[in-house]
């Protein structure tokens, strides 16, 4: 991610406002409005943890920005998002965040892509930096998420979510069920990639995706992907500095279901989602601040299972169950070092999640989370509390399936 | 050679057949699908993306509307901003460039109507309001018809070989909706004036075409769900302006209509909305036929 300096959003913010008043005086014409279409996510948590401390995961080496949201009131991402078509061919979409490391208020472009909306026969090709289209909540931005962080699979394997910037083929079949197909060809620069040497491509993914309606309120999304990512110097960590230079290939299933009844979801519905992801990790890692080298075969795997039901109008609650398993061979690794962090993969992290959410509309919400993570070294449980509110300002996007 | 000529023929139309298939049709709305259907007869494949029980603001672009709009040939919706919500999602996702703005085969029913209740400005305090204007066209049988000739034009302009077929289909239907029209209009005119409650501003049109008056929803704000307080506040307010019943749609909640309606001892009409909304509207005279029937009878004091 590049980061500028706070002034760039003064700057955005200034050419913004004009056409979003010049798009309330065509409104006010009863003619095309809204274009470009602009927003602001806002949100925010309250956080309080059982345990203080770094929540390191045993067995992983965590990628950047994973670290667990601030404990106390804190603001989160704020995301400032343009989207319009630019012609008749192409649509673009742009995603600024704004956020706070460290005291200093960072900005980010998330996303900024272009994608063709003429090509023939299904296909659309889509350049610039983007969600990955692998998995199913990596697409989602973080104000999307049904809890206030990321499962675990996302936040240890992926970082999050892989966003990198690349080019994009995808093509949809002619066929009453739903058949999409795409690749990816990335610069390689998102975890678990990254590092030096980003000539060429250095990251790939390919992905599969089938989904249909089952009877009148039902409907599914499979999904299947691989990203392969090769890494040299890949730096992590904040206390000590870890590389990592090698291949890193990841593998996952997906598998969505959302069910209202007669296909109405505004009294009350249901949305179950389940991935599965397995990581193979083959090279060199280094604790530069101990200054040692081991070498390191890893093979990781995760998972999680979540249910989101809206019981009345506004109200939904969900419960998610999230867990991990490392199996590293990591060769002779130094004692006191994020290598032997690393090679101790002995116990499994998991935790349960459970959360209650309130939405006045539908662009707003309040959320109150707790989760029981049992995902550090010892094994012992954290309790934690977050209390989360999401709020969308301007003519926010459609959020896709 | 002749039985290798004669496979070639049947290869040659298995091949054909699906390209001299009907034309594709992809409806947002059920109302936009029979008209496409009575317009278009054999020669159309009509699928409407949604069903009158279903709330067309909050609709997603679920995997079997992706795989459809990337199948059909011509798009027919509202437009308006109703479906603000998920149209854009299926142009990113269904890679489908002969429906998109602009287009022949992109077709906005609002196009074709005048529309009502366009706002001043454009404030989300004042709830989900649509900047074009109240997008619930398809209540009032005038915008039906106004949408159905350039529909017809438009079947005849993506589809020359059956373009005398859709014009005289049309012919037809125009002919038989005008007499239902004088029909429908005779039938109401105990409704002209009479104060209603809506549950949603659905019925914009509706109310203009036969003279009905609104005067006062159970959604505090367009788009916001009827609160406790609110519908207190409407009970007070019939106090002093009494209203004749309390209209809701088929697809919305019918609680807070009925708690409104037991509280003034007034009917609470569930009407259609659109096509399948309620047995037996299986197509617009139908669907009509139903609206002015259930409003009839809540006037005259049955529940719908």
């Amino acid at each position: 991610m590049q980061n500028h300096s706070i002034r760039a959003l003064g700057l955005s913010l200034a050419l913004v406002a004009p056409l979003a008043a010049q798009a309330q005086a065509q409104a006010a014409k009863g003619e095309p409005t809204f274009n470009p279409r602009i927003s602001l996510i806002l949100n925010g948590t309250y956080a309080d943890y059982g345990r203080a401390g770094e929540a390191e995961v045993p067995g992983f080496i965590l990628g950047p920005e994973t670290e667990l949201r601030p404990e106390g009131l804190s603001l989160g991402e704020s995301e400032l998002a343009i989207e319009s078509n630019v012609d008749q061919s192409f649509h673009g979409w742009a995603t600024i965040a704004l956020e706070n490391e460290d005291g200093e208020t960072v900005v980010a472009v998330e996303e900024a892509y272009l994608n063709t909306l003429a090509l023939p026969a299904g296909l659309a090709l889509k350049f610039g930096r983007f969600f990955s289209d692998i998995g199913y909540q990596n697409r989602q931005h973080n104000h999307a998420w049904e809890f206030a962080d990321a499962a675990l699979p996302y936040r240890v394997l992926l970082a999050n979510h892989l966003a990198d910037d690349g080019v994009q083929l995808r093509w949809v079949a002619p066929a009453d069920l739903l058949v999409e197909v795409g690749a990816e060809v990335l610069r390689g620069s998102a975890f678990p990639g990254g590092g030096e040497d980003r000539g060429g491509s250095k990251g790939q993914t390919v992905f599969v995706h089938v989904g249909g309606d089952a009877g009148s309120g039902g409907a599914w999304r499979l999904g299947a992907w691989h990203y392969n990512a090769d890494a040299k110097g890949r730096e992590t960590g904040e206390d000590a500095i870890v590389a990592f230079t090698g291949d890193s290939k990841v593998s996952g299933v997906d598998a969505v279901f959302k069910w209202a009844p007669e296909g109405n979801p505004a009294q009350t519905n249901l949305v179950l989602q389940a991935e599965y992801m397995l990581r193979e990790e083959d090279g060199d890692v280094t604790d530069e601040t101990a200054a040692a080298t081991s070498g390191y075969d890893g093979r990781q795997t995760g998972f999680y299972v979540q249910g989101i039901y809206q019981f009345m109008p506004r109200w939904r609650v969900g419960l998610r169950y999230d867990r991990l398993h490392a199996d590293n061979d990591v060769t002779a690794p130094a004692a006191g070092t994020a290598l032997a962090d690393l090679a101790e993969d002995g116990t499994d992290p998991e935790r349960w999640s459970a959360m209650a959410d309130f939405s006045n509309s539908e662009f707003s919400r309040l959320r109150l989370q707790v989760n029981r993570d049992e995902s550090r070294a010892d094994g012992k449980p954290d309790d934690q509390v977050l209390v989360q509110y999401i709020f969308s300002l301007g003519s926010h996007p459609a959020h896709q399936f | 050679m002749r039985k290798l000529s004669i496979a070639l023929t049947l290869a040659a139309a298995a091949f054909a057949a699906p390209g001299q298939a009907a034309l594709k049709v992809f409806a947002c709305e059920p109302e936009w699908g029979v008209l496409a259907t009575a317009l278009g007869g054999d020669a159309v494949e009509v699928y409407a993306a949604t069903t009158a029980l279903q709330d067309v603001h909050r609709i997603q672009a679920r995997p079997s509307l992706i795989a459809k709009y990337r199948q059909a040939d011509l798009l027919v919706c509202t437009g308006a901003d109703l479906e603000i919500g998920w149209l854009p999602a299926l142009a990113e996702k269904g890679n489908n460039p002969k429906l998109l703005p602009g287009a022949p085969g992109y077709f906005e029913a609002a196009r074709h109507v005048t529309m009502l209740e366009v706002p001043a400005s454009v404030d989300r305090a004042l709830g989900d309001v649509h900047p074009q204007g109240n997008p619930h066209i398809q209540t009032s049988a005038r915008n039906i018809a106004a949408v159905a000739a350039p529909l017809a034009e438009r079947l005849a302009q993506l589809d020359p070989p059956h373009a005398a077929d859709y014009r005289a289909r049309h012919r037809d239907f125009a002919a038989r909706w005008a007499e239902a029209m004088l029909r429908w209009e005779e039938r109401a005119q105990p409704l002209r004036g009479v104060p209603v409650v809506s549950n949603h501003k659905s019925w914009a049109y509706l109310y203009d075409w036969l003279g009905l008056r609104e005067i006062a929803t159970l959604e505090p704000k367009p788009g916001i769900p009827p609160s406790a307080a609110h519908l207190e506040a409407v009970l007070t307010g019939l106090g002093a302006q009494p209203a004749r019943m309390v209209v809701y749609a088929a697809y919305q909640d019918r609680r807070p209509a009925e708690w409104l309606a037991g509280r003034a001892g007034i009917p609470a009409v569930e009407l259609p909305y659109s096509v399948g909304g309620v047995p037996g509207t299986d197509d617009l005279f139908a669907l009509f036929d139903a609206t002015v029937d259930r409003l009839l009878a809540a006037l005259g004091g049955k529940a719908g």
